[in-house]
């Protein structure tokens, strides 16, 4: 079984990526903004995975994130500066800010945590609101350019929608290595156990900082794509509510698992739309949709899978150990 | 032979108590010193603050002759000092080998290195080479929490040495631990210590296994040090009889 068990998944992972390609074709223009949003959406829940789910650092401020990259954007390019130049300032800057912000994980944690990352997430929201010479204030920036991709022009919704699912696949690619690396371990250890991470020399404060400025950073990319895709935006879209849905698409998809963010925007994102048809009741309906789902699996959709393979797992060591068991006494 | 570590007079208070008040002794390279006492003595203590884990009220700790005292446990680790735990500290969900790999990975390369090279930090063999002489090689692909107790202990154990450590602090190895493993993990602590000379101080209450495995023993009572010497020394003397072995 577990011979095929490698192919299967890459033959499921390109059909995935073939349908992503394909299918939006036919999509009308509303559709196409959607499954953008869920790109961009993903990969601001990338960067909450990796400092919620791999490193165990609670954040409520990935959505202030999220607006620093969309400002960082909307000013830039409507300067006439081009999106790629205004991503690569929207990671610095991010990247940057996430890096303070980690200074009080390195003294408190959990819900203390959660409350100064909120703290932080106000605070971004008052700057976007309240200085109104760099941010246009409550009026906000309007007109943001889309680019030009090797001369390709990006304004009509399917194109840009290639830059989403282009950049989600190249934060995919970067994360996937990331985890796989011995970093990926140290975050890991960072969470389950920190002082004995500590004893094998892993710099747990160092991955702290670096695991809060990444997941950060990846906001900003996500901002940086999220002014060209609405073209206009002001702080509303930015407040505590976005750091919220970002931390239940990281929680309701599986935070620590690789694929938990691309689950959760998708549920975060599409699933109202979907639900769209019981007209008044969607939103109502959504709620109780996720309400079940962690009631029933507390650990996200990928939990009940891993939870599944994990049972397996015991169920053939458990015959294995039986079979030895009984050859040892035939023997005896 | 020279002082691997250093230790003079280690105090530490919890607010009005002194948990260890003053503590001195040393460590002679290839040495395994054992390190008993009562339950409360301040033996975890004082391994806490010899590692960095607690910084100590007073006193001084020195490695190879530099004062290390107050450096944090990650930066003594990189100077060759590795520990184990009273309770079991391993991974539970990585497998034996990601364990073994995590435990060395902070000591090849730069931390930007780790980011661009291999995955396993080249760490593959060498982790092999531990998980063969700890015995656990049908359990490398395993997660470690799915081990027994006794597996999970020698594990813990093989992970303190992927580093190449020069001092080792091993806190209760032999603890819940069944004899058939604790003569396995007995034989391996005593063949890394003469193959590689690696030093350790051990802290135990298992008599036998701290008897026979320890060149010198030290006893503590209520935070100071009541008695160091042979294991023979150790067991004859009356105060020692009277505060802990009680026979």
């Amino acid at each position: 079984m577990s011979g095929f068990a490698k192919p299967l998944k890459i033959a499921f992972g390109l059909i995935v990526i073939a349908a992503l390609i394909v299918v939006p074709m036919n999509f009308n223009r509303y559709g196409l903004f959607i499954l953008s949003q869920w790109a961009v959406m993903a990969i601001a829940a990338m960067g909450l995975n990796l400092t919620l789910g791999y490193a165990g650092q609670v954040s409520l401020a990935q959505g202030a994130f999220v607006g620093i990259g969309a400002y960082a954007a909307a000013i830039m390019t409507t300067h006439g500066w081009p999106l790629p130049a205004a991503i690569v300032v929207a990671i610095a800057l991010s990247f940057a800010v996430g890096w303070v912000l980690g200074y009080p994980a390195l003294r408190v944690q959990h819900h203390y945590l959660a409350f100064v990352t909120l703290a932080f997430s106000t605070l971004a929201f008052l700057v976007f609101r309240n200085e109104s010479w760099l941010t246009g204030g409550i009026y906000g920036i309007s007109n943001i350019p889309r680019p030009h991709i090797f001369s390709i022009a990006t304004n009509k919704p399917l194109p840009f929608y290639y830059v989403c699912l282009g950049s989600l696949a190249i934060v995919s690619l970067a994360v996937w290595w990331l985890i796989r690396s011995p970093w990926g371990r140290a975050f890991m250890a960072l969470r389950e156990n920190p002082l004995r991470a500590q004893s094998l020399g892993v710099d747990t404060r160092r991955y702290t900082l670096m695991a809060f400025a990444i997941g950060s950073a990846l906001g900003g990319v996500a901002g940086a794509l999220y002014a060209p895709l609405t073209q206009y935006i002001d702080p509303v879209p930015f407040n505590l509510s976005l750091s919220l849905d970002l931390l239940m698409m990281v929680i309701v998809g599986g935070a620590g698992f690789f694929l938990g963010p691309f689950l959760g925007a998708m549920i975060a994102v599409l699933l109202p739309e979907w639900l769209r048809f019981t007209e008044g009741y969607y939103l109502m309906l959504y709620a109780i949709a996720v309400m079940g789902l962690l009631i029933w699996s507390p650990t996200g959709i990928l939990g009940i899978l891993d939870r599944y393979l994990a049972e397996r797992r015991t169920k053939a060591a458990s015959a294995q150990r039986a079979v030895a068991k009984s050859r040892l006494e035939t023997v005896q | 032979m020279s002082a691997v570590l250093e230790v003079t007079d280690i105090k530490k208070n919890f607010g009005g108590i002194s948990a260890v008040g003053g503590v001195s002794f040393d460590v002679r390279e290839g040495e395994i010193l054992g390190l008993i006492g009562p339950n409360g003595c301040g033996k975890s203590t004082l391994f806490n603050c010899i590692l960095g884990q607690l910084t100590p009220s007073g006193g001084e700790v020195k490695l190879d002759g530099k004062v290390v005292t107050g450096l944090r446990p990650a930066e003594l680790n990189k100077l060759g000092v590795s520990r184990t735990f009273q309770l079991l500290q391993v991974f539970p969900k990585l497998s034996v080998r990601e364990n073994l790999i995590l435990a060395g990975q902070e000591h090849q390369g730069s931390m930007a290195s780790r980011l661009v090279g291999r995955s396993d930090a080249g760490l593959t063999e060498a982790a092999n080479q531990m998980i063969g002489f700890f015995k656990l090689d049908h359990l490398a692909e395993e997660p470690a929490g799915g081990l027994s107790y006794g597996q999970q202990k020698l594990l813990d154990a093989a992970m303190a040495f992927m580093g190449g450590p020069r001092l080792v602090l091993l806190d209760e190895p032999a603890g819940g631990v069944n004899p058939s493993m604790l003569t396995d993990l007995k034989e391996r602590l005593v063949a890394i210590n003469r193959e590689k000379n690696a030093t350790f101080v051990v802290i135990e209450h298992n008599m036998e296994f701290v008897m026979s495995l320890c060149s010198r023993v030290m006893v503590m009572a209520e935070g100071t040090v009541l008695a160091m010497g042979r294991p023979d020394e150790v067991r004859k003397d009356p105060a020692v009889i009277e505060a802990y072995l009680g026979h």
